[in-house]
């Protein structure tokens, strides 16, 4: 209201710049002019900003180049008209952008470094940069595979960015530099030919002797589908038909401008601190026959599969942490009446979800994003889904256990969002199935989470009758001396005795008093001290104290803090903690999300340690359960909170480090000051002491974990051995739904932690996997070393 | 406006969410089910009515994490717990006594002045009844 012209005239640099950003990032998005007008507009205004706003405007398109991959070619020929109008300007952004290429490469950003490389290469379809060059680059790419002792994924991640560039400039390059790329080809063929493929079993959703005729490609590894989808591509004469060219439209500007030669570019050497992406498997549901009357779903060898998928997953990479966002650039993927789009993005997202060793994104995120998206699509999408439930289901005896883990979690949480509404009568066949195959063993386990997000009677409620079978337990404590007819077994009085005096408010010291007259079934007379392993003492005083706080976990919990001294006391040896951890199952068989959360709570309180779980879990106490999925959340919860630890310690010691060399910095430029010396003096002393305590801590911490880790193989050695042995013996097949899920949960050992246990590879061969191992399990342990060879 | 700038500061740094429109018959193994997705929960603190002494729709969860609390603002915010969508939000942190409702009859005061029926929260609002 004030003084419009003054505003007019003094605009701040800051919020031009803040304009161009957003101008830049939003060309492409949904319009009432076409994308062409918008982008000459663009290029119209970029150019007149270029005097003043150079410096800026580069840097905002390379990193849009690098984090909006989905919009690639828009950006393209934005850089195409820019670059036909100003040719300096074309030059700088081609040398800002390899710049940005090796800065990624040498922080192992290897996903954007790809997307990198694909703008490089499009750029040539907008005649900013030389084709003759860019084979040359290529070139260099593809000789990754001649080098001499690297990883095997080094070289399969210059392949793949060479290969997976082809879509968008293949047709350019073979037009231009035919004998070049028929040569570069030729050694891609013989480079995936010689390459070893170990590994390729531990990374697939589905184990099957003979892919699904109508997947061939999954469970493919993804250079070997990229592969074939080029060599398709080529012999349809490069002519590839969904990606947006916006280009095209300019194309009488574009060829008119000048272009610009690569630099020739050395890939980074292999150093020591390289970490290239894992191996991948493609994952597939869908093909043409599951849609059939909407659009034709793309076939499995084509190559507007691998572009579809590509995008969709850049827009998930996009807008993972907004999930409203991101279901809405999903859905507004072009093409959309052209392709199944709704099939896509169910398939890209399950791909997502069951990635092997892991998800990219947090699990939860894609729970959400599927509900967001059929609350965007309620019409179409909850049919695909629940199409795509089935086709999962009918596999479940193929699946990877570690996949059906997530899918037990996924589809028990969507449930809950649906008031658990699901045609259970349609799997009414895995009622007749023995109850350790993988369908009904798959429904109970929903059904138990599915419990767990409400409760019991409402699970009753929502299965037909026959599947009572399949229904959890009553989660309800079990007390051994509850009842009066219990009163003959040892130890009924110091139970009634600790339940009256816990009522009313006794100290641990009170406790401890009660205990001593409990009698040791190990030994004829107690020690003097008392503390010798008591598994009587134990079982009475876990079984009273939990019963006593059965209301709820912050009771138990509660209870866990008041008697924490009794508990250290009794636990302290080995065979204590196990006792205590057996006593708790004993209590809490029928509860196992309270038995995670308790056994959490007492590593936590170090009332017992993380190898004592491991031992528990492994026990045959808990033989009847080990196939069980909580048991397998617990080891890995476990596992993780080692590792935490680890970690923590670790920071701990570096960052008294970092204080400590600030100190002597500090001293160091006034060494004019004597008492400042003097002080700082004092101070070292402190913070070097602090260093060597925290040194042996890591130290310690980082044995431990080691130990748990020997730990777990060499309990899973052991049982599948026994396992092995007693089928060679007894000639029965080894392939028992026991065994095939035994075997996945050792893999999964190592997929989960990987980068940790590649510290322990020499102790392993050496100790533990040894040549004289079963084959079976010495499989598994070769497959996991091939994964970053 | 010292006390603003302190209340923002707590809020960044937190790893305590306030949930609320719980069903008054949500558990505390419920929420501690739905939250752990986002990760390993340090604390969950039920809300009480401060009458009856029983849960009034609404608790803290406190994780160790700050990521896994932003997390659980991403993706379990806005979506259901006992077929309620329930909602959060960062709060500055669990001090005693902030366990109880504030409405005049001893739950929340949302409950107080609602003219809707709600069965999960004691049917009507208070002023109602």
């Amino acid at each position: 209201a004030g003084q419009p012209h003054k505003r007019r005239r003094t605009s701040e640099p800051s919020e031009i710049e803040e304009r161009l950003e957003s101008l830049i990032c939003r060309v492409g998005e949904k319009s009432n002019s076409s994308l062409e007008s918008n982008l000459e507009g663009l290029a119209g205004v970029l150019e007149a900003d270029l005097p003043n706003y150079k410096s800026k405007i580069l840097r905002i398109l390379c990193t849009v180049a690098r984090l909006l991959p989905e919009k690639l070619t828009v950006y393209t020929t934005l850089v195409g008209l820019l670059n036909a109008r100003n040719y300096n300007f074309g030059g700088e952004f081609v040398e800002a952008m390899i710049r940005q290429l090796k800065e990624c490469l040498k922080v192992n950003m290897y996903n954007e470094a790809v997307h990198l490389v694909r703008f490089l290469s499009d750029l040539v379809n907008c005649h900013v940069i030389a084709a003759p060059s860019m084979v040359a680059m290529f070139e260099n790419f593809v000789g990754v595979t001649q080098e001499e002792d690297v990883p095997q994924v080094r070289c399969d991640w210059y392949m793949f960015a060479f290969l997976s560039s082809l879509p968008w400039v293949g047709k350019e390059l073979y037009e231009k530099k035919d004998a070049e790329m028929d040569r570069l080809l030729s050694q891609t063929e013989s480079y995936l030919k010689r390459r070893q493929k170990i590994h390729v079993p531990m990374l697939q959703v589905w184990t099957a002797d003979k892919p699904h005729p109508q997947e061939e490609v999954s469970g493919f590894y993804y250079l070997d589908c990229l592969w074939s989808q080029i060599q398709k591509l080529k012999k349809d004469r490069w002519q590839e038909r969904h990606i947006l060219r916006p280009y095209l439209a300019f194309d009488s500007i574009l060829c008119e401008a000048l272009q610009h030669n690569l630099p020739p570019f050395t890939p980074p050497p292999h150093t020591e601190d390289s970490v290239y992406p894992m191996p991948r498997v493609i994952f597939r549901m869908f093909d043409y026959t599951d849609d059939p009357e909407g659009p034709v779903m793309p076939g499995s060898h084509s190559v507007e599969r691998f572009v579809i998928e590509e995008n969709l997953h850049c827009i998930i990479k996009s807008h993972w942490k907004e999930r409203k966002t991101c279901a809405a650039q999903l859905l507004s993927y072009p093409g959309n009446n052209k392709i199944p789009l709704n099939y896509h993005i169910v398939e890209v997202i399950f791909a997502e979800l069951f990635q092997l060793p892991s998800p990219p994104h947090i699990e939860v995120m894609y729970t959400t994003l599927l509900i967001e998206l059929c609350k965007l699509q309620p019409g179409s999408l909850p049919q695909v889904l629940a199409q795509a439930t089935e086709m999962l289901y009918m596999r479940l005896d193929t699946m990877n256990t570690t996949c059906v883990d997530r899918f037990i979690n996924w589809f028990s949480h969507h449930l809950s969002n649906f008031q658990f509404r699901w045609s259970w009568e349609d799997w009414s066949d895995c009622l007749t199935q023995d109850l350790e195959k993988p369908k009904p063993k798959f429904v109970r386990e929903v059904l138990e989470k599915c419990m767990r997000l409400s409760y019991h009677q409402r699970i009753i409620d929502i299965v037909p009758a026959s599947f009572s079978v399949l229904s959890p337990a009553n989660p309800m404590c079990i007390y051994k001396y509850g009842d009066e007819s219990n009163r003959s077994l040892p130890g009924y009085t110091v139970a009634l005795c600790l339940t009256i005096a816990i009522k009313n408010k006794a100290s641990n010291e009170e406790i401890f008093s009660i205990l001593k007259d409990v009698p040791n079934p190990n030994q004829d007379d107690d020690d003097d001290e008392g503390f010798t392993f008591n598994p009587l003492k134990i079982e009475v005083f876990v079984q009273t104290l939990l019963h006593l706080a059965a209301k709820s976990f912050s009771h138990s919990f509660s209870a866990l803090a008041k008697f924490h001294e009794v508990f250290k006391t009794l636990a302290e040896s080995d065979e204590g903690k196990l006792h205590v951890l057996r006593v708790v199952y004993e209590v809490w068989k029928n509860h196992p999300q309270m038995i995670a959360v308790l056994v959490d709570k007492m590593i936590r309180t170090q009332i017992v340690d993380c190898a004592a779980v491991a031992n528990w879990i492994f026990s045959s106490e808990l033989a009847h359960d080990f196939t069980r999925f909580y048991i397998w959340e617990i080891l890995h919860s476990t596992i993780r909170k080692m590792n935490k630890h680890v970690l923590k310690i670790h920071k701990e010691l570096e960052e008294t480090k970092a204080r400590l060399a600030r100190q002597h910095k500090r001293r160091d430029s006034d060494d004019d000051d004597d008492d400042d010396d003097r002080s700082s003096d004092r101070e070292d002393g402190p913070l070097e002491e602090q260093i060597e305590r925290l040194q042996e801590k890591v130290e310690s911490a980082q044995s431990e974990q080691k130990n748990l880790f020997l730990v777990i193989f060499q309990r899973f050695i052991m049982l599948l051995t026994e396992h092995l042995v007693r089928c060679e013996t007894g000639g029965i097949d080894v392939f028992t739904p026991w065994y095939k899920s035994c075997i996945e949960r050792l893999q999964q050992i190592f997929l989960q932690h990987h980068q940790i246990i590649q510290q322990y590879m020499v102790t392993l061969e050496n100790l533990l996997f040894t040549a004289e191992l079963d084959h079976h399990i010495l499989a598994v342990f070769q497959q996991f070393c091939a994964l970053q060879a | 406006q010292g006390t603003r700038y302190d209340q923002e500061r707590l809020l960044r740094k937190s790893c305590t969410l306030y949930v609320g429109n719980l069903s008054f018959y949500t558990t505390e193994e419920q929420i501690h089910e739905l939250f752990g997705k986002s990760g390993d929960i340090k604390k969950v603190i039920m809300g009480l009515d401060k009458v009856k002494k029983t849960a009034c729709g609404f608790c803290f969860v406190e994780y160790y994490a700050r990521a896994d609390a932003e997390n659980a603002m991403r993706y379990i915010n806005g979506t259901r717990l006992d077929d309620r969508i329930i909602r959060t939000d960062w709060d500055a942190g669990f001090k005693e006594g902030r366990q109880y409702g504030r409405g005049r009859s001893g739950g929340q005061v949302r409950d107080e002045y609602r003219q809707d029926y709600d069965a999960g929260r004691g049917g009507y609002g208070k002023t109602v009844q």
